[in-house]
């Protein structure tokens, strides 16, 4: 777990991809993409494992269950589309209410799923959530939490989904099980983040400083291969 | 058909020529056939030669010949070479050539009116196939020339090529099949991995001059790079016209080159030729070769295949072989003039290479080829062809699973794999049914088909068996810089911006990632820190590994070594003993407070990797401490901080097959492994050339897919396929088996210090990381303490 300070709160970046405010009790996740694999198959593409609704809404359970939080917040493309939204099996739908029970739970609109959800899914829907900090998809004006944006970090062969971290934004890395990922090198975030750090959700959660072309140095070397 | 017409006699004669036997005989033969002849012996003509006499004789008109190789520049060639009796003879025969660089336009030409020869690869064939329009556009096809088919056979496309030949086989009944192969150790094998075949043999012609090449100085103890033979090597070049000078590493081709240019005194042209370096480059190096301007090329296995060059006349071979086969083939490459012997010399890298050397050497003059035997067919290959064959229409699983099994490598394919390959490609295979409303194949009046007729694209556009590393291009600083290159990510992951290493003989200074290429400036005269990505490691054949522990074993035979071999051989049978059949040597010694552990194994560098892992994670358990190890072909090296005082605990076999599991299960062998097997099995998309994607849409890793797989579903066919793959490539666990087996007896040696076989072991342990001179100086140092400590100095000249 990290602490890190944004925008005049104390946030805390957890191991799972998730971010803790405990101040407001508020837990926010970023592009769960519930259903790609489901939305893939419908498309006559690969027919991947079919359990990553499972493992995806399982570890966010386990968020959940460890910080109880009051609210949840889920940044945009919760699922993989409309039909995927429409598509989730009933096991899973049963896992999500349950989850949702007690608590004020936020889907804001992502750019796979723009409109308002059917009425048989938890919670309520928001194009965004406004305030001293704003809640959005995609970096808007700041300061605001966003996702979308997938960060990983490359070093060393390996990768790790991260947090990055600047002066306007904070963007969450993608929580859903089948996402890929963006690569902090990419000239994306050097516009939105010219200067700042990217936190690796890693077993010791290390940080990188940005942009990026720095951080091979930070890196650890491992050894040549003889 | 059976004998030459008048106008081929004449147009042979015209030129001086007479028809090799091999080639009459080709023409003579009925049905399957497989012609075994060494380069230059005009194999591809007499495989050609039938095709050209019955259109010649029956005016055939339509796709009468379809000849696939394994390389496009192969095809190019092979459509130059075809024109000369075609236009020397004045025939009517059209001859086209379709590989992935066919342009658009030629291909929907050929489309629609294909040529009587049509020269392609496996690749395009299997494309072919899955056009609707395949059985019609096959139907009359007569021949087809399987070329290069030992290079086929040792990789996946061999078997997608065989289920490609099958087809054609169904879809074109009474079809001639010849393969034409370089010298292999069992032709009836590759027979049968043809479906079947009558083997001709041509010629061996003459038995080539090979031999070590007389160095001016003793090789070194320990190292891999033949650098100090430099200077022998330039003159055996000054001597000869043209030179191909092979190296077993991409890293060690860079480090010799740049120490020829360093020699260099008589400016020799002299060029470079490796997989890693941009392809312009090579074909530059290629086309300079072909017109003579070069008088050598220093080059790895990218140089094993490709065009001919009548001019190379001597071929050196630096560093052990590894491989009787492969050094068979190499030696091939000079001389292809059938009639003179191929001449070619052998440097070994180090003191211990050179018995490697020797008994290679007798290996070549005996004809005693090896080769492991091929495992079956790789199920992610049918799978990818169970999809490609509901492309073309839909299909009755009875018929296909006959087909397939007419395929060499299925010919033992059960129904139950069969039909859970099948079910993999309707359905993903997984224990939770959670695509019943969105299958990929549907049964229908009994018929498989697409569902969607529209993911035939995407699923023609993963056409192929190769799964490459993912390589980042190198490119010189600056607008517009020119691409050197590629490396493999995972190196460019490793370099911190300042850092120089050796690429295409420069010294490239990295300065850092910018979108996916990795930029560098030339640093000339200034020392490569590190050298070249890893590149492919070929372990010492089993066939080789005994024919060395043969020459080790036997007092009499030391005669066949050098003198300062045979004295470092009695030494070590002095200190310590010498390893023989039968029984596994171990060694255990302390030196500078810790101990080590050494097994004489003989099973190969991959073999012996695993066994280190396995083997050092037993020690950690039993609080030994282990250190680290160092995997040679010949024997492992354990470093430890406690002495391991029983050595048969440590490898015992249920344990060791335990070990392999739960190792395997998390290892990296194990994630490139599926990554490539779902890659082909059309699970993941691969990356196209040109089309790598690079936003958040890129494709999530194969790592997330292995882990859920494993989690949910660890039967799941692709686990399986994975599991079988690893076993038998990298991880070669069935060698340390069957070296378990074949030493009845483990003798543990305790000595007081280091044995005379185990010091190089040590010296190459010190040499796993480069470094700068001050480093180069600590290593000779301890060299030199080393070399004092096991009694070697002695030895020494001088």
């Amino acid at each position: 777990m990290a602490e890190l300070r944004f925008g005049g709160a104390t946030l805390i970046a957890r191991r799972s991809g998730a971010l803790w405010w405990p101040e407001r009790r508020m837990l926010v996740v970023a592009d769960l993409h519930l259903g790609r694999a489901e939305r893939y198959a419908r498309r006559g593409g690969p027919l991947l494992p079919p359990w990553d609704v499972t493992d995806t809404l399982h570890r966010l359970a386990a968020e959940i269950a460890a910080l109880d939080p009051a609210q949840l917040v889920s940044l945009g493309d919760g699922f993989d589309d409309d039909l995927a939204a429409e598509a989730l099996d009933p096991a899973a739908r049963q896992l999500l209410w349950q989850l949702a029970q007690g608590r004020d739970w936020l889907w804001l609109a992502g750019n796979h799923d723009r409109r308002p959800l059917s009425d048989d899914l938890p919670g309520r829907w928001a194009p965004e959530l406004p305030g001293p900090i704003a809640f959005r998809h995609e970096a808007g004006p700041g300061p605001d939490v966003s996702g979308h944006m997938h960060p990983v970090v490359s070093l060393a062969g390996q990768r790790w989904r991260c947090f990055v971290l600047g002066a306007d934004h904070l963007i969450l890395p993608a929580f859903g099980s089948y996402t890929g990922g963006l690569d902090i090198r990419d000239p994306a975030f050097r516009r939105l983040v010219p200067q700042g750090r990217a936190i690796c959700c890693s077993q010791a959660m290390f940080t990188v400083p940005l942009p990026a072309a720095t951080a091979a140095r930070a890196g650890v070397r491992p050894p040549v291969p003889g | 058909m059976s004998s030459l017409p008048p106008l081929f006699a004449d147009w042979f004669a015209r030129n001086g020529w007479q028809p090799h036997p091999h080639q009459l005989a080709l023409l003579a033969a009925q049905g399957d056939v497989l012609l075994i002849a060494p380069t230059g012996g005009g194999k591809t003509l007499a495989g050609f030669l039938p095709s050209l006499v019955d259109l010649y004789l029956t005016g055939a008109q339509g796709l009468h010949t379809l000849y696939v190789s394994p390389l496009k520049a192969l095809t190019a060639d092979v459509a130059r070479n075809l024109a000369r009796p075609i236009e020397g003879m004045g025939l009517a025969i059209s001859v086209g050539d379709r590989t992935g660089d066919t342009p658009e336009s030629q291909r929907r030409r050929q489309r629609a009116e294909p040529p009587q020869i049509l020269l392609t690869t496996p690749e395009s064939l299997a494309l072919m196939l899955s056009w609707p329009e395949a059985p019609r556009l096959f139907a009359g096809l007569r021949r087809v020339v399987l070329d290069e088919l030992h290079a086929l056979a040792e990789s996946k496309r061999g078997d997608q090529l065989m289920l490609g030949l099958a087809r054609l086989r169904n879809l074109a009944p009474g079809l001639a099949v010849t393969g034409l192969s370089a010298t292999v150790e069992d032709p009836q094998a590759l027979a049968r991995f043809m479906g079947g075949a009558r083997v001709i043999e041509a010629d061996p012609g003459p038995v080539p001059d090979i031999a070590m090449l007389p160095t001016s100085r003793p090789p070194p103890w320990a190292g891999g790079g033949g650098r100090y033979a430099v200077r022998d090597v330039l003159d055996a070049v000054a001597q000869a016209r043209t030179t191909i000078i092979f190296l077993n590493t991409r890293a060690q081709a860079e480090l010799f080159l740049q120490a020829i240019w360093a020699a260099n005194d008589d400016n020799l042209p002299i060029g470079l030729h490796h997989g890693a370096l941009a392809r312009e480059a090579r074909q530059r190096v290629e086309a300079a070769m072909a017109s003579g301007e070069l008088r050598a090329v220093v080059a790895t296995a990218s140089l094993d295949l490709g065009i001919d060059w009548g001019d190379v006349d001597l071929v050196i071979q630096v560093g052990a072989p590894r491989n009787i086969k492969r050094l068979v083939q190499r030696i091939g490459r000079a001389n292809h003039r059938y009639n003179a012997p191929s001449r070619a010399r052998i440097v070994a890298a180090n003191r211990f290479e050179v018995i490697e050397c020797v008994a290679a050497l007798e290996a070549v003059r005996e004809g005693d080829l090896d080769g492991e035997p091929r495992g079956p067919g790789p199920l992610d290959v049918l799978i990818q062809h169970i999809l490609l064959t509901a492309c073309a229409g839909p299909f009755d699983a009875e018929a296909l699973y006959a087909e397939v099994r007419s395929a060499g490598p299925y010919a033992g394919l059960s129904r139950a794999d069969f039909d859970a390959c099948l079910d993999f490609a309707a359905t993903g295979g997984y224990a939770l049914r959670a695509y019943d409303r969105w299958q990929r194949l549907l049964l229908r009046d009994g018929l498989w088909q697409l569902r969607d007729p529209r993911a035939a694209r995407a699923l023609r556009m993963n056409i192929g068996t190769i799964v490459e590393a993912e390589k980042l291009k190198v490119r010189r600083s600056g607008r517009g810089g020119a691409t050197l290159g590629e490396v493999e990510e995972s190196f460019a992951a490793t370099l911190a911006p300042g850092d120089t290493f050796l690429l295409g003989g420069q010294v490239l200074r990295y300065d850092r990632l910018r979108e996916l290429v990795v930029e560098v400036t030339p640093q000339p005269r200034r020392e490569p820190r590190i050298v070249v990505y890893s590149g492919l490691k070929f372990a010492t054949s089993t066939e080789l590994s005994a024919r060395m522990l043969a020459v080790i074993a036997d007092p009499d035979r030391h005669r066949e070594l050098p003198p300062d071999i045979r004295a470092w051989l009695d030494l070590q049978a002095e200190v310590s003993g010498i390893p023989r059949p039968g029984t596994l040597l171990c060694e255990s010694f302390p030196r500078a407070d810790r101990w080590h552990l050494v097994i004489y194994g003989f099973a190969g560098r991959n073999a012996h990797q695993t066994l280190g892992l396995l083997v050092t994670r037993q020690m950690e358990d039993a609080g030994l401490a282990p250190l680290g190890f160092l995997a040679m072909d010949h024997a492992l090296l354990i470093t430890s901080l406690l002495p391991v005082e029983d050595v048969a605990p440590l490898l015992r076999r249920p344990t060791l097959e335990q070990g392999l599991e739960d190792w395997l299960a998390d290892s990296s062998v194990m994630k490139r492994s599926f990554r490539a097997v779902a890659t082909i099995a059309g699970l993941i998309q691969r990356n196209l050339p040109g089309t790598r994607q690079t936003g958040r849409q890129a494709t999530f890793s194969s790592d997330i897919i292995y882990a859920t797989l494993r989690r949910h579903d660890p039967d799941h066919i692709l686990l399986r396929a994975t599991r079988d793959e690893a076993r038998r490539g990298f991880v070669d666990f069935d060698r340390i088996g069957d070296m378990l087996s074949r030493n009845a007896h483990i003798e543990l040696r305790r000595l007081d210090r280091v044995s005379p076989l185990a010091a190089p072991l040590l010296l190459e342990m010190g040499r796993v990381r480069l470094g700068g001179s001050g480093h180069e100086r600590l290593a000779e140092k301890m060299a030199q303490e080393l070399m004092v400590s096991a009694g070697l100095d002695r030895l020494e000249p001088g």
